[in-house]
């Protein structure tokens, strides 16, 4: 079965969703992404979703559980790349991903990952 | 009102639903649908196929442009021989769910929709039709 | 229903063409102002002569019925026009339906003389379908027009401003339905896209009231506006609407300001910034004078990142 490539890069996880995700790799994604926070030791994870032209409400279930699933392992996920129709239709639908940090572009998001970041060297004294 | 015969198409496996989300794109883009309105139909087809998928066993998603005075729109209707619904009212309520959903499915499909009706028999199976139109 | 396989009516027109198009004219103008960005008297007549000309051509084979059937295609076709064009003017209905009823009159007076009861009877019905079906034209037109205003209104009403490089604008001027909450949110997350916004402020400073349905709109404008990574500030909320949210257990969960100057405060604040008063020399040497100012009563700002 295809997978969602999960990179890394030093401490943080950059996940880009490319495909139209059917549901069984929107659920591989959440568990591969468990088990790469708990062996890898990231702190941030970054999801950039510009690619995608829908979320419906198993999609957003999922980025909702990557964002509790990162918390608990003391990782924060930031969701970037959000398109304004898919925001729109998302809303309208019900869900406001309320436990999800939201960037506009993958600059933006990084700049939040890296300032998370440097906040745990200053307190790992690195 | 006008209608043409539509195509019809299978749902069996969650690749389906991905396959019905890309003809319903690809129709909603052929009648001029807006962005955001066409994003809106695209979702609600996803949602309630993934709904004869899980609570219908599966069953099948025909897509018909229709015509109105000078309206046009995209109607959905989704058909399966499932368990069906018994309480239809529950069903449509948002947090409510029987698989691993949000229980968003139904009511948000209805929200996101022009038009929705639902029929429903208890071991007969469900029929959910939606529209969105220009 | 008189429908005679020979009827005079044809002739009729043919014959006292000149007399009944004289009697309707007067008629017409003293009932319909011409001029002033209206139509001509030139025109108003050159449309009354087509008018019967087509009229006759229609009624030749006696159908005089129905004004759905074929022989009156070109006939509709040119009352249709009229009837549009003068809602387009600005006629009123009478003075747009007056233009088919007032040849009743001197049709009727040439027929008196001539013919039988029954077929002034069957013209009568015969213009009074016309003239319905003008008005229907008219107010299709009016229809017309009024759709795209609103269109125009919804877009017009809502326009987005940038304050500063990043932070957005959104003054709100009138009620909040769902159909406008849609173009709202359109607008402002497209110009979040386009500015690269990180924050924006919603004024609902012309907004009459806020009950729980234009909240909800309100929240959901913010919502989608959070879900691509935008913040929201609301401001200006009057005190009246301020203390009718209350009552009504309105809750507006986001940041929200008396005044867009706060708002824009806050902003500014948030992205790293902050408004500070320059020196008279530096305002000199970057090339504004204070005393440009008018009146002296504002003095210069800089913002500095």
């Amino acid at each position: 079965m295809d997978r969602i490539p999960i990179l890394q890069m030093g401490r943080a996880l950059l996940i880009t969703i490319q495909v139209d995700m059917h549901d069984q790799l929107a659920l591989a994604l959440e568990e591969d992404l468990a088990a790469k926070i708990a062996s890898s030791g990231a702190r941030g994870v970054l999801i950039d979703i510009s690619s995608l032209e829908i979320i419906d409400s198993f999609i957003g279930r999922m980025l909702d559980n990557i964002a509790g699933v990162s918390r608990l392992m003391d990782a924060e996920t930031v969701v970037v790349g959000m398109r304004p129709a898919v925001a729109i239709t998302l809303v309208e639908l019900g869900l406001s991903l309320s436990g999800v940090r939201t960037a506009l572009n993958v600059d933006r998001g990084m700049a939040i990952i890296q300032q998370r970041l440097h906040d745990y060297e200053i307190a790992d004294g690195d | 009102m006008e209608t043409n015969s539509g195509d019809v198409l299978v749902i069996s496996g969650s690749d389906d639903v991905v396959r019905v989300r890309q003809a319903v794109r690809a129709k909603a883009i052929e009648i001029g649908l807006s962005l955001v309105d066409q994003t809106k139909i695209v979702t609600a087809a996803s949602e309630v196929a993934r709904n004869t998928l899980d609570h219908g066993g599966g069953g099948t998603a025909t897509l018909l442009t229709v015509q109105n005075g000078n309206r046009q729109g995209l109607r959905l209707i989704f058909e399966d021989q499932g368990r069906g619904i018994a309480d239809l009212d529950r069903a449509l309520t948002d947090g409510y769910t029987t698989g691993k959903g949000l229980g968003l499915g139904l009511g948000g499909a209805k929200r996101l929709s022009n038009e929705f009706s639902i029929q429903s028999t208890p071991g007969k199976g469900t029929r959910v039709v939606i529209a969105r139109w220009k | 229903m008189a429908k005679a396989p020979m009827s005079d009516l044809p002739k009729i027109l043919r014959e006292h063409e000149s007399q009944i198009l004289d009697q309707w004219l007067r008629l017409l103008t003293q009932n319909v102002r011409t001029g002033r960005g209206r139509i001509t008297e030139r025109e108003l007549q050159d449309q009354c002569r087509d008018f019967l000309a087509e009229l006759r051509d229609a009624i030749e084979g006696g159908n005089l019925d129905d004004i759905r059937t074929g022989s009156f295609d070109r006939l509709r076709d040119m009352l249709g026009h009229i009837s549009r064009s003068r809602a387009a003017q600005g006629f009123t209905p009478s003075e747009t339906a007056i233009f088919v009823f007032s040849l009743k009159q001197p049709v009727f007076e040439m027929m008196k003389s001539e013919t039988a009861s029954a077929e002034s009877w069957a013209f009568g019905m015969l213009l009074d379908q016309l003239g319905l079906y003008s008005m229907e034209e008219f107010l299709k037109r009016r229809e017309e027009v009024i759709l795209r205003q609103q269109q125009e209104i919804a877009e017009l009403s809502t326009p987005v401003v940038k304050l500063w490089n990043g932070i957005l604008a959104l003054p709100l001027i009138g009620t909040l339905d769902s159909s406008r909450t849609q173009v709202v949110m359109e607008n402002l997350l497209q110009s979040i896209v386009q500015e690269g916004a990180e924050i924006a402020i919603i004024d609902i400073t012309g907004v009459p009231t806020v009950d729980t349905l234009v909240a909800q709109h309100l929240l959901k404008t913010v919502a989608a506006a959070r879900l691509m990574g935008a913040d929201c500030i609301i401001s200006g909320i009057r005190p009246q609407i301020a203390q009718t949210m209350v009552h009504l257990g309105v809750e507006l969960n986001v940041a929200s300001k008396a005044s867009l100057a706060d708002a824009f405060a806050l902003a500014l604040h948030q992205t790293g910034r902050r408004v500070t008063r320059i020196s008279s020399n530096d305002a000199k040497t970057s090339g504004i004078s204070r005393g440009s100012a008018p009146g002296g009563l504002t003095g210069q700002a800089n913002i500095g990142s």
